[in-house]
């Protein structure tokens, strides 16, 4: 096992499932029905079978609107939440069932940055103490010099003064502290980075900056990343492989540019139609009918079905399976495995 | 933001004079009033074994002979006694300076046993939540279904017959904050255990916990920091509560003994007296409880107003 | 006659020890039925602008000076009581949220009657039988039904489209939209851009988009204002903002979009951050973030002057036109 883990995906996610039971109380569960009383959970089921794999030096897009589940997947990973079924392997070793303790020499590796750098820094921590804390907590035998040259290098790496050290967050503009954030995640000296939604809370001049950091610190650390976002711009800019998940469930697994370039899921279809083009007079929008449905208590059959302009008899019934296109992409859609998507839209 | 780097950086003096708080101190003149009331009061009993005329405790100082001599502005009085002597001739005013003192004391060290159970207990509820949440949630329920007083009062009345009065007497002072504190510990832990639940959800706590860091940690170095506004506010309102309850039970011969009175002793001591004409015992020692409670409850509202973050948006 | 026409708008915020100038002088003209797009990041002003037009700034916010003149009467000057007829009325306004806006507490019903009620002498009925015309004109299945739910119900599209039928109920002749799509996913975006276009040129009402989201502005307006810390930087028509921007701020915008650079490349980032409004620097207030900045960018404050087919604020638009920079590279 030990040498098929350097050649292995250095992510593996396999039938990834988390549910959010609703009622939590045993009360609560109870439900008056037909004049009889009986027992009920609901759940919201995130994410529903999920398998995935990331390899080292990708940069893993997962894409989809909200309530896709994708931050659930990206929590799970970064061992924030406990899957409910499924397995999360990190270099050849499982890592969802881990104490924490034995988590600890994992946390090194496997770092999150986050969507919101207002909420993501301790207001009543300096950003010294904030970029410190963690190089100690890892390093208990590093001298105080040693600390301090490790946090002036991070701090220069993502461009943010040393001198600012001594400011406390809110002293700072949102870019600024993503940066910071970012440097935070990197005083551990990670392996594998989970960003969710990192730039989605910035303003467009300032996301183009945190993006080009990321990028940078990809090439000069050798990262991998896992990148959750909703922006399909910055996906087919960032990403080398895309998920497309909807209502918890992959759609379609495949390349960036394979992806932007020959979409084969109805959804993924209207998703790239739907981005507002900054040239193209004339959007080709595939309006979608209805709305996301509620992730709760999902019925069997293809998630996406109620929305879908191709939705048969089989689609009610039967959840369909990632397929392995020719070119490499997975779709999971019954329309495309039968080929009855182009005949259906010359139509 | 861009000349962040060329500004020195600020002496801490002169960050907290600059801050929000100390602005919206220095525009409301009842809190600045507030203030100074307090510290008079506060400053002048502590100061009470150098300013006092005499010392109350010492019964060599005390003659029966001067008792019920009325304050100097009423007629009759001995110009050495300037708010007038009690049932027992002491000097009032030093009974007063002693007296305050020990409510101020009792006042504050109950609230800091109140604060350090309600706290732990607060931040464990909420951190770890589940059952443990329950339990500790539920024997919070259960201790404040009871009022303050009335745990109080069984509790005293028990531990004095146990011990016997004079025991009881020398260890009166420890007796009032064990039972103070211990009576409103679930003011804090509701309190505490709100902000917990609100700031476990921000990202902070999960980036902390993402870099391994373990629980005692987090709730120690990130959300206890985070929850102080609350436990400050509650603090101002719960000292004054606790100073009332202390004078509460010493009035009802339940704390304070005679021979060292706090404030409610006083107060109870003078009751006796009201009807033959030495107001003076009872309303002086009252007016000056009155005062210090008002002043910090008002100190209280306008803490409130500065830290609550509805009102306030940094 | 235009529909609206602000000239020399100054607002200010009076802080606790300084009074910073949030709106530095704007003026634009909007046509009737002129769909026009108000442009900037955070802090420039854009969302301020929108408030100001409806006379809606609250402490410590007021308007300084200039002239709001929508149909001819001044806004500025308008007493209360006039107000009140001219905003939801003439003018009405849509925001981000739509879960703000709407009242929880409220049936759809009851506060597209209310509303309605408010401005026009009508009975129940009637008004109920106007607010169903607009839900179905926003494409609301079984209107009656939605009347009757609450806005918990419903979901972020459905409100979203609620919030429009509401703003279209008194027929206005000018929509405010704040960001009107940013909370909602992209194929609701896009569904909701769809119906705002088609409801203003069907029913030739003007429009003001604010935004942040350059795709967006392209899609849905004529014409574009670019700001930048409390000021009009660029203005002209929305196809030769984006396809031909003058002033480097807007270009710079323009390229730090992904789409502008061949995927996995740095892309092209505008230094630094706008300042904010207690520290605009002397001259342009882009002066410091600026490639071509030179001493007079550092100290005078640029004029708006025409410029091929916009209007542009900035000293070197001249050289950049002769240093067509690097646009050209890709696109």
């Amino acid at each position: 096992m030990k040498d098929l883990s350097s050649a292995g995906p250095l992510l593996d996610i396999q039938n990834l499932e988390k549910k959010f039971d609703l009622d939590k109380g045993f009360l609560e569960t109870l439900k008056l029905r037909g004049g009889r009383l009986i027992r009920e959970t609901r759940a919201v089921h995130a994410v529903n079978n999920v398998t995935l794999d990331v390899h080292k030096g990708e940069a893993v897009c997962v894409v989809g609107e909200s309530g896709c589940g994708k931050s659930t997947v990206a929590r799970m990973v970064a061992g924030l939440l406990a899957p409910t079924h499924g397995e999360i392997h990190y270099a050849g070793q499982r890592i969802d069932n881990l104490s924490r303790h034995a988590m600890r020499p994992l946390r090194k590796k496997i770092q999150m940055i986050f969507q919101n750098p207002y909420a993501s820094l301790n207001p009543r921590m300096t950003i010294l103490e904030a970029l410190e804390e963690p190089v100690r907590h890892h390093n208990p035998r590093y001298s105080n010099a040693e600390v301090r040259d490790r946090v002036a290098e991070v701090m220069r790496s993502v461009g943010v003064d040393p001198a600012w050290a001594k400011r406390y967050p809110h002293e700072f503009s949102g870019g600024q502290r993503q940066r910071i954030a970012i440097a935070r995640a990197l005083t551990v000296d990670p392996e594998f980075i989970v960003a969710d939604e990192p730039i989605s809370a910035l303003d467009v001049s300032i996301q183009a900056q945190v993006l080009n950091l990321m990028l940078e610190a990809k090439e000069s650390r050798g990262l991998t990343y896992l990148f959750i976002t909703h922006d399909l711009s910055v996906v087919e800019h960032f990403g080398t492989r895309v998920v497309v998940l909807y209502l918890g469930s992959i759609c379609e697994v495949a390349d960036t540019a394979t992806l932007f370039s020959n979409p084969k899921h109805p959804y993924t279809k209207a998703l790239l139609s739907a981005v507002p083009q900054l040239k193209d007079d004339r959007p080709n929008h595939i309006r979608l009918k209805g709305e996301i449905p509620t992730p709760i208590n999902l019925p069997k059959g293809c998630p996406f079905r109620s929305r879908c302009a191709f939705a048969n008899k089989r689609c009610d019934e039967e959840k369909p399976k990632t397929i392995q296109q020719p070119d490499g992409s997975l779709v999971a859609c019954h329309a495309v495995e039968e080929d009855r998507l182009d005949t259906a839209a010359s139509v | 933001m861009s000349d962040l780097s060329h500004a020195p950086a600020p002496s801490r003096l002169q960050k907290v004079m600059d801050s929000t708080m100390m602005y919206s101190f220095r525009r409301n003149p009842v809190a600045v009033a507030s203030l100074a009331v307090f510290l008079v009061i506060a400053v002048l009993s502590f100061l009470a074994p150098l300013i006092a005329p005499y010392d109350p405790y010492d019964p060599a100082s005390i003659d029966l002979m001067n008792s019920e001599y009325p304050p100097a502005w009423v007629n009759g009085a001995l110009p050495e006694f300037v708010l007038g002597t009690d049932d027992q001739g002491r000097d009032l005013l030093s009974t007063i300076l002693y007296g305050t003192r020990l409510s101020i004391i009792i006042g504050l060290c109950a609230v800091a046993l109140q604060a350090f159970l309600g706290i732990t207990i607060g931040l464990v509820a909420g951190y770890v939540g589940g059952r443990t949440d329950s339990l500790l949630m539920r024997m919070a329920d259960i201790q404040l279904s009871f009022s303050t007083l009335m745990v109080a009062i069984i509790f005293l009345a028990v531990t004095q017959a146990l011990f016997g009065s004079e025991t009881f007497n020398r260890y009166a002072v420890f007796f009032l904050i064990a039972v103070i504190g211990v009576a409103e510990w679930p003011q804090y832990a509701r309190t505490v255990r709100a902000t917990v639940l609100a700031e476990k959800k921000k990202e902070y706590i999960d980036s902390a916990r993402v870099l391994g860091f373990g629980p005692l940690r987090i709730m120690i170095r990130h959300i206890l920091p985070n929850s102080l506004s609350p436990i400050f506010v509650i603090s101002t309102v719960q000292v004054a509560n606790a100073i009332i309850s202390e004078a509460s039970l010493s009035f009802l011969g339940l704390g304070m003994p005679p021979s060292q009175p706090s404030l409610g002793s006083l107060i109870s001591a003078g009751f006796d007296y009201i009807y033959s004409g030495s107001w003076w015992i009872t309303v002086i020692p009252g007016i000056v409880l009155v005062v210090l409670v008002l002043v910090i409850n008002l100190l209280g509202d306008w803490v409130r107003d500065v830290l609550n973050p509805k009102l306030y948006k940094g | 006659m235009s529909l609206l026409s602000v000239r020399d708008l100054t607002v200010k915020f009076a802080m606790r020890d300084q009074t910073v100038t949030a709106l530095n002088s704007i003026s634009f003209d909007l046509a009737k039925g002129e769909r026009l797009g108000i442009v900037g990041e955070s802090g420039a002003g854009k969302s301020i602008t929108g408030f100001s037009l409806m006379n809606l700034l609250s402490r410590p916010g007021y308007i300084d000076s200039g002239q709001i003149l929508f149909d001819g009467q001044d806004v500025v000057q308008m007493s209360e009581k006039a107000l009140r007829s001219v905003r939801g009325n003439r003018m009405a306004m849509i925001f981000q949220d739509p879960m703000v806006t709407l009242n929880p507490v409220l049936t759809i019903g009851q506060q597209m009657v209310e509303t309605l009620r408010a401005h026009r002498k009508l009975s129940v009925e009637e008004a109920r039988q106007i607010a169903i015309v607009k839900l179905r004109e926003v494409y609301i299945p079984s209107p009656e039904e939605r009347l009757e739910q609450y806005p918990h119900e419903l979901s972020g599209g459905m409100r979203q489209r609620i919030i429009i039928a509401i703003a279209l109920l008194l027929d206005p002749q000018l929509i405010i939209a704040d960001e009107p799509t940013t909370a909602l996913d992209v194929t609701i975006q896009a569904d909701i851009m769809e119906l705002m276009l088609e409801l203003c040129q069907s029913n030739q009402v003007g429009l003001i988009l604010i935004t942040h989201d350059l795709g967006v502005v392209s899609q849905m307006t004529e014409r574009t204002l670019v700001m930048y810390a409390g000021r009009i930087i660029e203005s002209g028509s929305t196809r030769s903002i984006i396809n031909d921007p003058q002033h480097p701020y807007t270009q710079g915008l323009i390229n730090a979009l992904p789409q502008q650079t061949l995927p996995g490349h740095q892309l092209r980032q505008i230094p630094g951050n706008m300042p904010t409004l207690a520290q605009v620097p002397p001259g342009c207030a882009f002066n410091p973030r600026c490639e071509f900045a030179t001493d007079t960018c550092r100290s005078q404050i640029p004029k708006i002057s025409q410029y091929g087919d916009v209007e542009v604020a900035c000293h070197e638009v001249h050289r950049l036109q002769t240093e067509p920079a690097r646009e050209e590279e890709q696109a």
